[in-house]
């Protein structure tokens, strides 16, 4: 496969039609939100550019980021993509191993300073960097060499975007996010546990057609697929306007579709496009398999509270704060009410009798 | 940098904690240092019952006698709504019963969503009517202390803030949600220290109040 292949090229050679490819732009510009004039704009943009080269580094993390976006089903668009990206580096799919790994990835650097795009899955342990170690080097030190040269930067799951679950309470590794690292470059922060294929496809998709990056929320989401909340596309939303909740995972209300707010669904607080754009080639995604959202997609999401307990329900014991509040005002209340009554009793001992004499007196 | 959702997890987590310690703290004091207090003992012979006259008292004072409503109708109207409408609000949406069962061990039926946002709107239109009624006239605006406004304020700014999430008007949602309960929070510390207090005192003041008539035997 030769790396200057156009992306046209690559799907010409692959038996794919004009027409297939044409298809193809089109829902690149769907996903993206682009109205279809531009649809001929990508057309050319990808006719001319050549692959784009990616580093994918993997650190503190489960491969569940790479499964996700490898076992989407074909032919979409994320396979697509990932088929005419030249991937130059990456632990888990390529055939190299140990120093031929890593001269790749040296030589990937140097072919290409300043223009490659680093991925990166998992968080950076800095509290003890002995925790994840690639041929010897610490994540920190790789995630530094190989950034410089980028052109920018995709945290890719909730680890390198948030910290995830390494970064859970109580952190044994110190791990933290790559934007807690890198400030000198851009970021786009792609969260969910794993996050959805398309969601990387599109941000790549824009890259590589556009050369620019995609408007970013106040935590560097791409606002095309973090833009809105669970809660708001969530087709049970209807059940809980009406005040229609299930009560358990396999009561009446559940086999009825109702609402999962009472189960502790975090859908209201959570911005992802799992409710629009659904899992495994469009079949479902969680709330639709009977689950409450769990939030993966937010930052911390790990240590806010219990996935199964109502939003509006505080996270700590208050019940048994409140009783030991109302002892202790109870106390209080009875002391200053003994108080009370020796300040009455000492007023009524000190009460000087005021008689006739000591009017007539003034 | 803390997030909307660190923010929303303090509001949910710690700043409750506080928030309910305060509350409770601050009512089981006022209510215990109040009946501390006590009355001398009324030695005449009673021609009636104390009891029968307090209990009557606390729910025959609910409704207001017609020369009163005559001279303040506006008032007792918008009164009723707003406490009508705040007790819907506070113990008929869901959400809150999920609160009230996590306290209590045990909820109750709520109402369907969209009927308690409507008596939210009715609800904060009453608290608004109330303090233009208030500015408005020059006698009942120097009668108006601080502590008048704080409790409005308090009271407007947790029903404005449940309005507001409901209808996800500020963005993201976990930042107005977090909002709501922090306002509900600055409510619950300052209720014991304020006139909010009459949630529970108007109880003991109506008693006091229909057990002496009682006990003189006056019909009420």
């Amino acid at each position: 496969m030769s790396k200057h292949q156009t992306i046209a090229e690559r799907l010409h050679s692959q038996g794919f039609s004009r027409r297939d490819f044409l298809k193809f732009c089109g829902m690149t510009a769907t996903i993206m939100g682009l109205p279809p004039a531009i649809i001929p704009q990508i057309a050319k943009a990808l006719e001319k550019t050549p692959r784009q080269s990616v580093i994918w580094l993997s650190f503190q993390e489960c491969t569940g980021c790479t499964e996700s976006l490898t076992r989407a089903h074909t032919p979409t668009i994320e396979g697509l993509i990932f088929d005419h990206i030249s991937l130059d580096y990456h632990l888990t799919l390529q055939a190299a191993a140990g120093k031929a790994a890593e001269l790749t990835r040296q030589q990937a650097m140097q072919d290409n300073k300043g223009n490659y795009l680093l991925i990166v899955d998992g968080s950076i342990p800095v509290g003890n960097p002995g925790y994840s170690t690639i041929a010897g080097r610490s994540n920190k030190d790789m995630l530094m060499e190989v950034a410089e040269g980028a052109k920018a930067i995709l945290a890719v799951g909730s680890c390198a975007a948030f910290g995830g679950i390494p970064h859970a309470y109580p952190n044994p590794t110190g791990a933290v996010p790559v934007e807690e690292l890198i400030t000198d470059k851009p970021i786009i922060n792609l969260p969910g546990c794993p996050p959805i294929p398309v969601a990387i496809a599109g941000v790549i998709a824009q890259i590589v057609t556009f050369g620019t990056l995609p408007e970013l929320d106040s935590l560097k989401r791409p606002l095309s697929f973090y833009g809105q909340n669970i809660h708001d596309r969530c087709y049970r939303r209807p059940f809980y306007d009406k005040g229609l909740f299930a009560e358990s995972f396999d009561d009446e209300g559940a086999k009825k579709g109702w609402c999962l707010y009472k189960l502790g669904c975090k859908g209201p607080v959570t911005y992802n496009a799992c409710a629009t754009t659904k899992w495994n080639a469009g079949v479902s995604f969680p709330i639709e398999s009977g689950h409450g959202c769990l939030g993966c997609s937010e930052p911390n999401f790990w240590d806010a509270g219990s996935f199964y307990k109502a939003l509006s329900v505080p996270t700590g014991d208050f019940a048994q704060t409140a009783g030991y509040a109302l002892a202790a005002g109870a106390a209080v209340g009875v002391a200053s009410g003994i108080l009370n009554k020796m300040k009455k009793r000492d007023a009524i001992g000190n009460h000087e009798t005021v008689t006739i004499d000591d009017l007539e007196r003034k | 940098m803390m997030t909307s959702g660190d923010f929303l997890f303090w509001v949910r987590g710690p700043a409750f904690q506080i928030a309910t310690a305060i509350f409770a703290f601050g009512i089981s004091w006022h209510l215990l240092e109040i009946l501390s207090l006590g009355r001398k003992p009324d030695r005449s012979v009673p021609r009636g019952s104390r009891m029968l006259g307090g209990l009557r008292t606390i729910f025959s004072r609910s409704i207001a006698d017609k020369s009163i409503f005559q001279s303040s109708a506006f008032t007792i109207v918008a009164s009723y709504i707003f406490h009508l409408g705040f007790f819907i609000v506070l113990f008929l949406l869901v959400p809150h019963i999920m609160l009230f069962q996590a306290l209590l061990g045990f909820g109750w039926a709520g109402l369907p969503t969209t009927l308690i946002d409507v008596i939210t709107i009715i609800t904060l239109l009453a608290l608004l009517a109330l303090l233009i009624h208030r500015l408005k006239n020059p006698v009942r605006r120097f009668l108006s202390t601080f502590e008048d406004y704080l409790a409005w304020t308090v009271t407007f700014l947790a029903l404005l803030t449940g309005y507001l999430a409901y209808h996800h008007s500020i963005q993201p949602y976990s930042l107005v949600l977090g909002l709501h309960i922090l306002s509900v929070e600055i409510l619950m510390v300052v209720f014991p220290f304020t006139k909010l207090m009459h949630t529970f005192t108007f109880i003991i003041a109506r008693w006091y109040i229909g057990a002496n008539a009682g006990h003189r035997g006056i019909q009420l």
